[in-house]
């Protein structure tokens, strides 16, 4: 069996993650291992986004971190932990600058200053962008680039980590399973930081990357970690419906309203947003868990587009100003059959972000020893409801507070193989296949489609409860599950990995959000559809030792 | 609802090739990489493809041959009648199905 070992292990190798190691060696860690069950710097969340990136660089108008910081805390309904909070937005204006000097791109005025549009939520223009729809990958390869200049940091691809190992209380390291071998594989690390990103691939509409699962929340809860504001999963509100698009990230038309404005209408043509307390005339302005809320209801009411959502339309807008705003794009558009000119596409809520996270202080180290946490993963900063175009600003601000202070981190224990043997043993006991009735996947796109339908935008009671029972008959399934044999490669052990670890993230939602009897922000209660002054309060989940989740109100 | 015909190229490694025929059911406007994941789902979970953004084309991952040419699963729309014969990218090791190697030397394990 291979056995690594190194000072940081970084499990992840998205923004966060890469940024991170980036980090870790910068601050003198002498050995660096970042991986991804992906391929490094191609997966995760960072290369998926088109736009924007919030940081009060002050180009366009008079800005400041602590009016950021004012945005931000609002958007989060109460809820924020506002050292976090505070941090991200000091932060972001030098990982962004920095960001510039390592070529990433960013979009200028004629004036050469970085261009900053006002996102919804923002009281002046913060966001900065890279065209055309071009920021996460512009970002993710400027990182690639840099990880692969560093010669202390060692990139492992297609490696899934399944267990975080824990000795005396603290984590020590890590259990992978090698996906080109179907081999485990162990890790031993002097501080582990957890860059996974969120959980929204357990919802069957998604913007995520395949490895969104859930994974890193159920690591650190397994390792007793405690998590945070687990029920606050931003739906994001105009994902792509219809007609089918291929080629481009469903979230693509926020930076049309961002550029051009655009109307959002009911099936029968009508504006609606004024109804839900927003008014559009002005300007792009509906923060995500209003727009959202308005769109879910209008389609539940009867009153949505054909395939069940509502229409956004650039009908008004010239061709000529569309194509000067986005020249290469509409020609993909075109390819796809979509004339904006012409006809309105449908949008719906898509799970795109996840608020709730692993619980950390401002080192971005969790409550066990020897764990650290870094950008989406994280939970805290952004409360009930996070800022448009936080989440690259948090990746790159998080990753680099985590990959400081793992390198700074003093072991308070060391490796021990009888600590990892059973989860050596739980990787070889299903390598060589297991004949059953049902696949892990079949359960997966189950799981998909239940937190969907009862854990998704509007929840009650009856679908919360009913989902809990449903993960706890999944949960009792997984001894029993088919696995294909054929150990290089093979799918089907990452899927009951995959499995496993999207039941606990699951679990963790469902139980924060039946706990939380009233509605605030991304929290719809259809049951408790007020907000009450005494919730603004943060729930911690956590897991026992025989893996039942719990959450309880933070003192 | 129309009906795609897929011919894969299947097994592990050096073993001899192999190609399983899926019929596949789509709506207009739907992908190769759509169909691999429906049979993953609902005929069989052992088909091994690369993947991770899914939709978006900016992973790159799911780069396979199709009818003999490179293309991206994601973005090659399905089509009706003649079945699509599918491979791994040619002129690297293959892994299972259509997995290639084409993790950097310097990423991989050993």
């Amino acid at each position: 069996m291979i056995h690594l070992d190194t000072d940081v292990l970084i499990v992840g190798a998205g923004g966060a993650g890469m940024y991170a190691a980036i980090s870790a060696a910068r601050s003198g860690a002498a050995r660096v291992l970042l991986l991804d069950k992906s391929l490094v710097g191609r997966g995760g969340a960072t290369i998926m986004a088109q736009m924007t990136v919030a940081a009060a660089l002050a180009e366009e108008s008079d800005d400041d971190w602590r009016l950021h910081l004012d945005d931000t805390l609002a958007a989060g309904r109460g809820l924020c932990d506002k050292a976090l909070a505070a941090i991200l937005c000091e932060e972001a204006p030098v990982r962004m600058r920095e960001m510039g000097e390592w070529q990433v791109g960013w979009a200028r005025r004629d004036s050469g200053r970085i261009a900053q549009v006002t996102a919804p939520g923002h009281s002046r223009p913060r966001c900065c962008y890279v065209d055309f729809l071009n920021t996460g990958p512009a970002v993710a390869a400027t990182l690639r680039r840099h990880v692969s200049r560093i010669d202390v940091i060692r990139r492992l691809s297609n490696l899934t980590v399944t267990d975080l190992v824990t000795s005396d209380g603290a984590v020590v390291g890590a259990v992978a399973l090698d996906v080109a071998s179907g081999e485990p594989v162990t890790i031993a690390a002097k501080a582990t930081i957890i860059a996974t990103g969120g959980l929204t691939r357990i919802y069957r509409r998604n913007s995520a990357s395949a490895n969104m699962g859930g994974d890193g929340y159920a690591l650190a809860l397994m390792a007793g970690a405690e998590l945070v504001d687990m029920e606050f999963v931003q739906f994001f509100p105009i994902g792509h419906l219809a007609p089918r698009l291929v080629g481009m990230d469903p979230i693509m038309w926020d930076p049309f309203r961002y550029k051009l404005g655009g109307r959002l209408l009911d099936g029968a043509g009508e504006e609606f947003l004024a109804r839900y307390g927003s008014d559009e005339t002005d300007a792009y302005t509906t923060p995500r868990d209003i727009a959202t809320h308005a769109i879910v209801s209008e389609a539940a009411a009867g009153r949505g587009s054909p395939q069940g959502g509502v229409f956004l339309s650039f009908e008004h807008v010239p061709a000529s100003d569309l194509r000067a705003a986005f020249g290469p794009v509409i020609e993909r558009l075109a390819k796809n059959g979509i004339d904006l000119s012409l006809a309105p596409v449908e949008v719906s809520p898509i799970a795109h972000y996840h608020m709730g996270g692993i619980a950390v202080d401002k080192r971005m180290a969790s409550t066990v020893p020897g764990l650290f946490a870094a950008g989406e993963a994280v939970g805290g900063a952004n409360g009930a409801n996070r800022l448009s175009g936080n989440a690259i600003s948090e990746a790159l601000v998080f990753g680099e507070r985590a990959g400081r202070f793992a390198a700074a981190a003093q072991p308070a224990s060391g490796w021990s193989d009888a600590a990892a043997a059973e989860a050596v043993e739980r990787i070889r006991s299903i390598a060589d296949g297991r004949k059953g009735e049902e696949s892990a996947i079949a359960l997966l796109e189950e799981l998909r489609s239940l937190m969907g339908e009862a854990v998704g935008p509007l929840r009650d009671t009856n679908g919360l409860e009913r989902a809990l029972a449903r993960l706890a008959q999944m949960r009792t399934a997984l001894p029993a599950l088919a696995i294909a044999p054929g150990r290089e490669f093979n799918p089907s052990l990452a899927d009951w990995f995959e499995l496993c670890a999207g039941l606990s993230a699951a679990e963790a939602v469902t139980r924060a959000a039946l706990a939380r009897r009233e509605s605030r922000g991304a929290h719809q209660r259809t049951d408790y559809p007020d907000s009450d002054p005494g919730l603004a309060r943060r729930q911690l989940v956590t897991m026992d030792a025989t893996h039942r989740v719990s959450a309880r109100w933070a003192p | 609802m129309n009906t795609a015909h897929l011919r894969i190229r299947r097994g592990a490694g050096d073993e001899p090739a192999r190609y399983d025929d899926f019929a596949v059911p789509f709506d207009d406007g739907a992908t190769v990489l759509d169909a691999l994941m429906w049979i993953r789902a609902h005929r069989d979970p052992s088909l091994a493809i690369r993947y991770s953004c899914i939709n978006a084309n900016v992973c790159k991952e799911c780069t396979i041959a199709i009818d003999g040419k490179v293309l991206y699963a994601c973005t090659t729309r399905l089509i009706e009648g003649r079945a699509m014969v599918l491979d791994p990218l040619p002129g690297k090791a293959r892994l299972r199905d259509l997995v290639a190697e084409t993790r950097p030397p310097r990423e991989r394990i050993v």
